[in-house]
Parts: C-alpha cells; sequence; structure tokens
C-alpha cells in the first residue's frame, strides 16, 4: 500500500528541546522580546501566548473547508451573494469522476460522512450521459463538511476525486459548459484519459484530422 | 477554549519552563498566573469540560517542576481531590474522575513531590488503591473490543493507569520520555520563589453533570511484534501511558486537517527510541474501535491511514497489513460493533489501494461455516468493496476458491417478469400497471386498476376495497420499481410521484409492513438500494419507524439478522427518529424565545394603543404555535420511546426464545447467532445512550425486569454502570 514514488519527507532533526523555548522568544520582534523580558503582568504573557499561538498555527486551523478560488461564472447573482451562498451550503461539486461511476459509488463513499440528500450526475449536455461530475447534497452543512476533510483529495473507482463547496443546484447546472456537451477541461486536454472518452476533445478532432490527411 | 489546552499541551513542558523563567523575574506574574489557573480551573469544572480539566491540573503539577508552585501545597490539593471518593450517592465516574487525574499527573510530578512529602504521597496512594479495590466493574465486558484476555488483557483505563504508577513507584518515579526543558534552566528555576496554591475544594456534583465515561485500553502490540528496531515499551510502562497519551493528543488538535495530523504524528519527539509506527497504528484503530463509539467519525481514522502511509511508504503499509492480519486472526472474539467498523474501515481503504490484498492468506476462513466471524467478514468486507466498485471487479480481485463469499450481482428480482409468471393472479394487472405508468396515467386512473386486484385476505368483496390488500401493494409496487430500477435517482423519482397512491396503499400498519416485504422482495440482492428506499420512505412519511423495526425483527427477515446491512438500516432509522424529535424540540425553544422577545418588546414599548395591539396579537400567534410545537414535541417524544420499546421487546423475545430452546436441548448458548444477536442489542444502547437515558424508568419497569434471564439482564445492567 505504500505509493510507488511517495517522497520521503526529510525533517532535519528537530531542534532540541532545551533550545525550543528560546526558539518560541526568539520568534518575535525586538519590543516584544524585551517586554517578555523584563515583564510583565498577566494581561502581557496572555497578549504573548496569543501572538505565539497566531504564529505557531492559527488556534482554529480547518483549511480543508475552506472556500476555493473558483467561482460559478453561470452564477445568476452578485460575487457578495455568491459568496454567502458558498458559505452556507450543504452542496458541494464533485470532479474527475470517471464517466463511468454511477450515482450508487457515490452515495456508498459520501454517506461515510452523513445522511445524503441526493446526489445529482452530472450529464453531457448533447449525449445525456454521465461526464464525470456531480453534486452531493447533504442535510446539513456539518456532514458537507466532513467530505471537504476526509473525501476530498480519496480515490473513488480508483480515480483521485476533487470537492468544492458549490451555490446550490439549479435546473441546467447538471449539463457540461463545454462546446462538445462535455465539461470545459475535456475539451482542451491533449492527455488521455480511458475514463473520460480517452483524449480531450479538440485532441481528438486533430487527430482525426491528421488521420484523414496521412490516407 | 478547548483547541487553546490542546495546542498547550503537545508541547506542555515547554510552556510550563517558559511560565517557570517568567516567575523567576517576576514573582507577582507567577502569582497572577496561578491565580489565573486556578479560577480558569474551576469554570471548566463547573462546565462539564472535564478532559479539558485534566490538562490544566497536569500543567499545574508541571509547574512544580519549575519551581512555580510549592510541592507541599500541590500534594494538598491532591489529597482534597481524592478526599472526593469518601462521597457517598453520587456517581462512580465522579469519584473516578478525580482519582484519574491524580495518577495522570504523576508522570510528570511524581518524583518531585516524592522527594518532598513521600509520607503523604504514601497515604494518598494507598487510599487510591483502596478507592480502586472497592470501585464497581460492572462496565467493562461492554467496552472491551474482544471477548478474550488473550494475548493481551483490556484492561479498565484506572486500573492500567494505577498498574503504570505502581510500576514507576517501583522504579523510584524515574521517567525519562517526557522532554523536560526545564532542567537545561534548574540554575535559574532554582533561584525562584514558589507560590503556594490556594485551598481547592472540588466543585460538589450536580445533577446535571456529565463526566467522562469509563474506558477500557486497547492494545494490540507488544514488545514481541517490532521485528527490528527499538522495543516497545510494556503494557504497563509509563512511558506507554505518556506516548499514547501524546499521540491521543496530537489527533485531538488536528484531525480536521489529515495532512498536518499525519506529520505531526509521525515527528512525534523521540521517536527514535520507540516503534512509533507501531504506536501510532495501535492508538488509531484504539479509537476507531472505542466503545460506546470512537472520538471522532469513522471516516477520518480513514483518511488518516492512507495519509500515513502516503507519508511513509517505506514502513507504515507494512505495519497496517501487520495489524490487519492480527486483526483478522481475532476476530472470533471481537465485539460485533468493532467487527462493523473493521469491515468499513478495511473495505474502503482497500479502494484506495485498488483493492489489492493477499486474499489467499485467508484461505483458512474457507473452511468452516459461513456464519461464522471469519467468513462472515471476508463477506461482508467483498459486500461493501462491490458497493464501491462493481460486482465484476470483486470477482476478479479474489481467488476462485473464495466464489461462495463473493456477494450477489444486485440485480432487480422481478416477480411478474415475463409469460411464465403470467398463472400468477397479479400477473394481468402488473402489465396493466406498467402500461399505464408508461403512458403517464394519473393516480386516479391507477387506483382504478388496482382496485379490480382480488384481496386474498378475503372470502368476499369488501364495500370499498379500502381494506389492506397485500397483493395490491405487491403489484403495483413490484412494477413501479421494476419500472425505475436503473439508479437510485429513478427510483427516488418514482417514490415521489406516486407518493399518493403508496400512502393510501400504507395507511395501516399490515400496509407498512408489506411495503417493506416487497421492497425486500425486490431488491434482496441489492442491501445498499434496500437501505436507500427505507430512508426515502421514512423522511416521506410511507411507513414509520416503528414499522421498519418490526419489519426488521420479523420472522421473514430472520435469515438476514446477522447480515451488517440490517443493522445499518436499523440504527439509520432510531437516528431519523432522533433527529425528528430534536428538530422539533428546537423548533418550540425557538418559538419560545420570539414569544418572551416580543413580551419584552412589548413591556417596552410604551403607551402605543396600536402597537399595543398589535403585539397582543402576534403574541396570541405565538402561543397558539407554542401550544401546537408542544403538542408535536410530545407526540414525537411518545413515538420515540415506542421505537426503543418495540426494539428492545423484539430483542428480548428472541433472545429468550434461544436461551429456552437451548436450555431444554442441554445445548450449548453461545451459537455465532446468539454472540451476534445479544451484542446488538449492546449496540443499541451503546449508540444511542443519551436518548435512552431518558426512557430508563420505562424501560426498567416494562422489559428490563428481575423476571429477565440473567443473560439478558446483565446487558441492560452493564449499561446502567457505564453511567453510575
Amino acid at each position: 500500500w505504500g505509493c510507488a514514488r511517495g517522497k520521503r519527507g526529510s525533517w532535519s532533526s528537530p531542534p532540541s528541546w532545551a533550545t525550543e523555548t528560546g526558539e518560541l522568544l526568539r520568534r518575535f520582534p525586538g519590543e516584544q522580546r524585551s517586554s517578555l523580558r523584563w515583564s510583565c503582568s498577566l494581561r502581557g504573557f496572555l497578549t504573548v501566548c496569543l501572538i505565539m499561538s497566531v504564529k505557531l498555527n492559527a488556534l482554529h486551523s480547518d483549511s480543508y473547508i475552506e472556500v476555493s478560488q473558483y467561482r460559478d461564472q453561470h452564477f445568476k447573482g452578485n460575487r457578495y451573494e455568491q459568496e454567502k451562498l458558498l458559505k452556507q451550503s450543504n452542496t458541494l461539486y464533485v470532479g474527475n469522476l470517471s464517466f463511468y461511476t454511477t450515482e450508487e459509488q457515490v452515495h456508498e463513499l459520501f454517506a461515510k460522512c452523513g445522511d445524503v440528500k441526493r446526489i445529482i450526475i452530472g450529464l453531457d449536455k448533447v449525449k445525456k450521459t454521465a461526464c464525470g461530475f456531480c453534486f452531493v447534497e447533504y442535510y446539513t452543512r456539518g456532514d458537507a463538511e466532513n467530505a471537504m476533510r476526509f473525501v476530498n483529495g480519496t480515490r473513488l473507482d480508483d480515480r483521485i476525486i476533487r470537492t468544492d463547496w458549490d451555490a446550490g443546484f439549479k435546473e441546467g447546472r447538471q449539463y457540461g459548459r463545454g462546446k462538445s456537451g462535455g465539461q470545459v477541461r475535456d475539451e482542451y486536454r491533449q492527455d488521455y484519459d480511458p475514463a473520460r472518452g480517452g483524449y480531450g476533445k479538440l485532441a481528438q478532432q486533430q487527430r482525426s484530422t491528421e488521420a484523414r490527411n496521412t490516407f | 477554549s478547548q483547541k487553546l489546552y490542546l495546542k498547550i499541551f503537545s508541547k506542555l513542558t515547554v510552556y510550563t519552563t517558559l511560565v517557570g523563567l517568567l516567575n523567576a523575574r517576576n514573582y507577582n506574574f507567577g502569582g497572577e498566573f496561578v491565580e489565573a489557573m486556578i479560577r480558569q480551573l474551576k469554570e471548566t469544572l463547573k462546565n462539564n469540560f472535564y478532559n479539558e480539566a485534566v490538562y490544566l491540573v497536569r500543567f499545574l503539577s508541571d509547574l512544580v517542576n519549575c519551581h512555580v508552585i510549592a510541592a507541599p501545597s500541590m500534594v494538598a490539593m491532591f489529597e482534597n481531590f481524592i478526599s472526593v471518593t469518601q462521597e457517598e450517592d453520587v456517581p462512580q465516574v465522579r469519584l473516578d474522575w478525580f482519582v484519574y487525574v491524580v495518577l495522570s499527573c504523576l508522570p510528570w510530578v511524581g518524583k518531585e513531590l516524592y522527594e518532598k512529602k513521600d509520607v503523604e504521597m504514601d497515604r494518598l496512594l494507598s487510599q487510591i488503591e483502596g478507592y480502586l479495590k472497592r470501585r464497581v466493574k460492572t462496565h467493562v465486558p461492554m467496552l472491551q473490543v474482544w471477548t478474550a484476555e488473550k494475548p493481551h488483557p483490556q484492561e479498565e483505563y484506572l486500573d492500567c493507569l494505577w498498574a503504570q504508577i505502581q510500576k514507576l513507584k517501583k522504579d523510584r518515579w524515574q521517567e525519562r520520555h517526557i522532554l523536560r526543558p526545564y532542567i537545561a534552566f534548574d540554575s535559574v528555576l532554582c533561584e525562584a520563589l514558589q507560590h503556594n496554591l490556594p485551598p481547592f475544594t472540588p466543585p460538589g456534583h450536580m445533577p446535571d453533570a456529565q463526566y467522562p465515561m469509563p474506558r477500557v485500553i486497547f492494545r494490540m502490540f507488544d514488545y514481541t511484534d517490532a521485528p527490528e528496531g527499538p522495543v516497545m515499551p510494556g503494557s504497563h510502562s509509563v512511558e506507554r501511558f505518556v506516548i499514547e497519551e501524546n499521540l491521543h493528543c496530537i489527533i485531538k488538535t488536528h484531525w480536521r486537517e489529515r495532512k498536518t495530523c499525519a506529520a505531526q504524528l509521525l515527528s512525534y519527539p523521540g521517536k527514535n527510541k520507540i516503534p512509533l509506527n507501531y504506536h501510532i497504528v495501535e492508538v488509531i484503530f484504539g479509537e476507531l474501535f472505542q466503545l460506546p463509539s470512537p472520538p471522532h467519525i469513522d471516516v477520518m481514522y480513514t483518511s488518516l491511514l492512507i495519509e500515513l502511509c502516503k507519508l511513509q511508504p517505506g514502513s507504515l503499509p507494512q505495519v497496517l497489513a501487520q495489524a490487519t492480519e492480527m486483526l483478522y486472526m481475532r476476530l472470533d472474539t471481537m465485539n460485533t460493533s468493532c467487527m462493523d467498523r473493521f469491515i468499513n474501515w478495511f473495505a474502503h481503504h482497500l479502494s484506495n489501494f485498488q483493492f489489492r490484498w493477499s486474499w489467499d492468506d485467508w484461505a483458512d476462513c474457507l473452511t468452516v461455516d459461513l456464519d461464522k466471524p471469519k467468513p462472515k467478514f471476508v463477506k461482508e468486507v467483498l459486500e461493501k468493496s462491490m458497493r464501491l466498485s462493481y460486482h465484476q471487479r470483486i470477482v476478479d480481485i479474489v481467488p476462485a476458491t473464495f466464489s461462495a463469499l463473493i456477494p450477489a450481482d444486485p440485480i432487480f428480482t422481478f416477480k411478474y417478469e415475463d409469460e411464465t409468471a403470467s398463472s400468477l393472479p397479479g400477473y394481468p394487472t402488473s402489465v396493466t400497471v406498467s402500461n399505464a405508468i408508461k403512458n403517464r396515467a394519473s393516480n386516479e386512473e391507477i387506483l382504478a386498476i388496482l382496485k379490480e386486484v382480488p384481496n386474498p385476505n378475503q372470502e368476499d368483496d369488501d364495500d370499498e376495497g379500502e381494506a389492506f390488500n397485500p397483493l395490491k401493494i405487491d403489484v403495483f409496487l413490484q412494477t413501479l420499481l421494476h419500472l425505475a430500477a436503473k439508479s437510485f435517482s429513478h427510483s427516488f423519482s418514482a417514490l415521489g410521484k406516486f407518493h399518493e397512491i403508496l400512502k393510501t396503499l400504507t395507511e395501516s400498519d399490515e400496509g407498512k409492513l408489506h411495503i417493506l416485504k416487497v421492497v425486500y422482495d425486490v431488491w434482496r440482492n441489492h442491501p445498499q438500494m434496500i437501505a436507500v428506499l427505507v430512508d426515502k420512505m421514512v423522511r416521506t412519511q410511507i411507513v414509520d419507524c416503528a414499522a421498519v423495526a418490526n419489519w426488521l425483527f420479523s420472522q421473514d427477515m430472520a435469515h438476514e439478522f446477522t447480515r451488517l446491512f440490517i443493522w445499518e438500516i436499523l440504527h439509520s432509522t432510531i437516528r431519523k427518529m432522533n433527529k425528528h424529535v430534536q428538530k422539533i424540540q428546537k423548533e418550540l425553544e425557538e418559538a419560545k424565545e420570539k414569544l418572551e422577545k416580543q413580551q419584552n418588546k412589548r413591556r417596552d414599548s410604551g403607551d402605543d394603543e396600536d402597537m399595543e395591539k398589535n403585539s397582543e396579537d402576534e403574541e396570541g400567534q405565538l402561543e397558539e404555535q407554542i401550544e401546537r410545537l408542544q403538542e408535536k414535541v410530545e407526540s414525537a417524544q411518545s413515538e420515540q420511546k415506542n421505537l426503543f420499546l418495540v426494539i428492545f421487546q423484539r430483542f428480548i423475545m428472541l433472545l429468550t426464545e434461544h436461551l429456552v430452546r437451548c436450555e431444554t436441548g442441554s445445548v450449548d448458548i453461545s451459537t455465532p447467532w446468539y454472540k451476534n444477536c445479544i451484542e446488538r442489542l449492546q449496540q443499541v444502547f451503546l449508540m444511542h445512550h443519551v436518548t435512552i437515558q431518558q426512557y430508563m424508568g420505562t424501560l426498567e419497569n416494562l422489559l428490563f425486569t428481575a423476571e429477565l434471564d440473567h443473560h439478558i439482564l446483565a446487558v441492560y445492567q452493564q449499561f446502567c454502570a457505564l453511567q453510575l
């Protein structure tokens, strides 16, 4: 079960614990350091503690559930409304699925994070067949957050899938927006992915043009 | 905040050293700090944050090592804590907590306290020993992962900690694992003036206090298991305690961020002196298998183990495989709830690694009855694996010899498939209904068609055909679900479209029971589909929770009784019931708050007559709403209580039948079926203990009476012991 080419983290030996305290002290700008040495009231110490916590790692770090940079360009409403919906949403967009991944498989995986309200499989606009993405809606946001923490970046149907917050399903959003009917990303990609229709659409056209020219 | 304590605790001795140095510079600072901590401790205890309070007390005790707090005053505080064990008529878990706090500080501060106050400490320890001897341990069997004592006993947590402290004392309090920065600063610190802790009276017991539940220490490795490299500290060594505490703390701090969590676990200070991978795997499985339930959601542990495998691809996967093998070997005595989690974890883990596993190593499971734990485990794993992939995949990954354990192809079983079924009484109607649905007939038209279905239950025609007609249900639902069999969405859509008809057909309790029977009949090869359909039908009130419980315990389902999907459906149903009650209670609370706000507004609004009138109207409406919600809450709670009564009653009936039968036949009661059933009963108690607490009185009076067979009563008594 080891990944074939996992990079082994190389850690420099941790700073000797005896100097770790010194490390903590060394991290502060001059004035605070001196106030640390010569202080200090309880308030001063607590301030220092707070600064240390912020520097050592935010107290409430929960980075996996943060909203990403992606914004749906077709969203009907202004940026502010979109942000608000993303922050409250119980719905996740799930990408990089195989075209053959079924609703049942999606349900089995995502149900590990909580009760799933519904799944909408993304469809090719022309062929009306699965085109490699879906929406998963939970009854509560907390369950969706767990999916962002524990399912995002793991495998479904042997593929690493990606989850992201979605502002909420609306009729029409189940269709791919690429020119050929599938997802945009499948229009332009150059690699061969047998689970996503082989070559990207543009590459396919180029190939068939080449083939015609050759013969 | 809890998170602050956790962050501090993982570097406890660093922070205490810092405080020690500050105190050496400024005596007043030290005094204020200690006072603030004591205040914080009082608050924390008042608010039932017992786990956080432990960290606070340990912090204080380490301040003794940093010359901030005088040792005698710490001993005095510990003496106050231990005096709690003399209290009467309080829950045992309260006394447990105070003993635990004191014992768990001793690895840090035992040496110093003994050097200064050995007579008092000896007295303290002997009082603790006396308490541990007389405390009741009925609850322990319910919390053990394995029923066997070999190869590793699963000790009650206080017993284990006591043994560890005894050993530490025998070693003259020499503890070498904890990193102690203050030793390097001893020359500065020993000059400092120390403070005395103010006398600390532990807060008294309050009726709504929620003390931590007792635990059993999970052990699966010992010094024989790590083949090369550093040796694992013994089970009663204090190093083992400290390592486990620290690893649990890291998980508690970083569980939301699996990469960070994995990195922090793997960079544990002092890792070169211990077989860290083994400790990590043991701690993680310990949490995953913890009873009543894991500290965090199950799927977190799966994703954490995957990250760990990624970060240590050369060593951790091997330890994990070794652990899996060991868990498999001990399946015969593993608690059923833990086995459920093992099944789910293993299948999900495999799905991330192309289902690669040396199945042939487990060929021994093919040589025993299929109802024994090992083949059962493999069967359930393959079923779960299939849900994450597809049937042919499973056929491909296991050796041909495993074919008996391969799950069924999850296809629909249609009674009225084709002309070969034409002799069946429902066949003609099935064809008509199918065409009607395809031609988008209205509900009325379809009901008219169904009216023609003869009722096998009755000799004469009843007046309006309204009576329960199992054939009607069978024909309609089989046909509908057959048309919608393509996917979950298709089936949900069908249930939604024909909701009216389905509600009509299932008005009676028998109707509800029968619809569940039909769902099982058609989808018996696809338990996942059964589960989601039942879920939908409960949520849309086509069936109620009690109907689901009665169906699962019915004779028709007896042959499936030990399968995992049955219990997943049952627990999901109970959870829906609980969430429903909570939802209405919340609505009631909110309405009450709104009313209060409105009344305050009126009081403060002055003499405006119009405003007064409007306000009165609003209040009247709110009061009506509150009355309605009150009724709704009571009705929901009554339904909830009834659900548990049905479930427990059924368990008692089944178990009693089995026990009586075995007794009269002079046969050993411990069949695989019995072990499964009795542990499933335990599981209901454990998984829903918060809700069940409310109904203890009724349960004791109506069901778990002294007349009950002692095997069954023991489960109830163990459960009660968890709260005492």
